[in-house]
């Protein structure tokens, strides 16, 4: 008998390239996993946010600090549509909030490493957001129908994003030779921290198989990372910066670069809560969510008048 | 009271190919959701025009007002570095 509420027929669905919607069958594990990763990716947008909110009243010209505040705003917009994509599947905005204040949803590593000078936002805009955009670019051909959608409208509007960032690193690269060391340092200390964004190699990384057959992911973590050494490293040497790592090997007959290895210690160190700002982005978080909080007691009072006011009416 | 009301108006989203946004197809006229949803697909997707039908309670539509055109859609001319092409990239930079 042909059961359109079967995984099977849902895997033949996904198989054809079809997308699923929020109303249709999904397995559990399937929702599950979605909830997770677009939970995940909508609270890295927001946290985000911090290290470089962190310099908008430091930004060297007007011009700089206009484009870090049309980016950062990006940033919270492209939380929104992801916390709304996420909540199609069934959870509330509070579960999703609750979820991140607790410590039970993640949100991207990298943002536990502090933005130490301004070479940081060159570095993070260059390569964070040029991590991301390879990630998300993948992702604009997710099974899921809202997450794909919320994905196109943010690898359209991240463009600027990844350009500025490295305008920024180029310029200081062209200035003074203080300036051009702290370029240096600040990809020194950027560079492996981003490598990690794409998690831990396909051969360690236990869901990944299911999100892969599932097509959530398109492509897997190590795929994802090749592609961006294959860019990024031109990117860098062009300008004149080192990459900071010796093992660094064009090979010549696949036309990809060969790195050294990967500190995944140091990944699992962060990821477990001890990097340099885990305690401070997550206490910041809380700190304006609870101090938000009449705010959305207020909507909800206004909300409740109209209700009786309408139900006089009727 | 009149019966003869010719129910409640519907808005029809349709979405044309798996994963595609749903765009607004037009309105129909039904007494529930199941005749909004049979309606829907008979007045608007007779030629295989959608894989995906939405159907919503016209009253529920929140609309913009015309007035205030000028003030939401405001083309930010003076804010083109949200554009890529704002930035100068160096020469025989790649990928970027």
């Amino acid at each position: 008998m042909h059961n359109e509420h079967s995984d099977s027929n849902f895997q033949s669905r996904i198989d054809k390239g079809e997308h699923i919607e929020a109303r249709d069958y999904m397995p559990e594990n399937y929702r599950k996993h979605l909830i997770r990763q677009m939970s995940q990716h909508a609270h890295s947008e927001v946290i985000g946010m911090q290290p470089e909110g962190n310099w908008i009243t430091r930004a060297p010209s007007l011009r700089s600090k206009q484009i870090l505040l049309a980016k950062i705003q990006d940033e919270g917009g492209h939380g929104l549509y992801l916390y709304s994509a996420a909540e199609t599947l069934g959870i509330s905005r509070q579960e999703l909030i609750q979820s991140l204040h607790s410590g039970k949803a993640k949100y991207s590593n990298i943002f536990n490493y502090p933005a130490l000078n301004w070479a940081d936002i060159g570095a993070i805009g260059w390569l964070v957001d040029g991590a991301a955009i390879v990630n998300q670019v993948s992702l604009q051909r997710t099974s899921y129908g809202p997450y794909s959608r919320a994905m196109v409208r943010i690898c359209k509007e991240e463009s600027f994003h990844q350009r500025q960032g490295y305008e920024i690193m180029a310029k200081m690269m062209k200035g003074t030779k203080d300036q051009q060391a702290m370029a240096q340092d600040a990809m020194n200390r950027w560079w492996w921290p981003s490598l990690m964004m794409f998690g831990p190699h396909d051969t360690d990384s236990p869901r990944s198989s299911d999100a892969v057959k599932w097509r959530i992911k398109r492509e897997t973590n190590d795929e994802l990372r090749q592609k961006f050494i294959d860019k990024t490293i031109p990117q860098a040497e062009l300008i004149g910066l080192k990459v900071p790592d010796d093992k660094i090997k064009l090979d010549e007959k696949t036309g990809h670069y060969k790195i050294g290895e990967i500190n995944w210690e140091e990944f699992q160190r962060v990821v477990a809560g001890h990097g340099p700002c885990n305690k401070q982005r997550l206490d910041h978080h809380k700190l304006y969510f609870n101090q938000g909080a009449w705010v959305r007691e207020a909507a909800e009072a206004y909300k409740q008048k109209h209700l009786k006011q309408e139900m006089q009416t009727i | 009271m009149n019966s003869d009301t010719q129910l409640d108006l519907w808005e029809v989203f349709i979405q044309s190919k798996s994963g595609q946004p749903y765009i607004h197809a037009g309105s129909i006229h039904a007494s529930d959701m199941k005749m909004a949803m049979q309606n829907a697909r008979d007045t608007y997707t007779r030629r295989g025009e959608g894989t995906s039908i939405w159907v919503v309670p016209s009253k529920y539509i929140v609309a913009s007002n015309p007035d205030d055109n000028a003030m939401l859609f405001d083309p930010s001319n003076d804010k083109i570095y949200r554009h890529p092409t704002f930035y100068v990239m160096p020469e025989g930079a790649k990928n970027i």
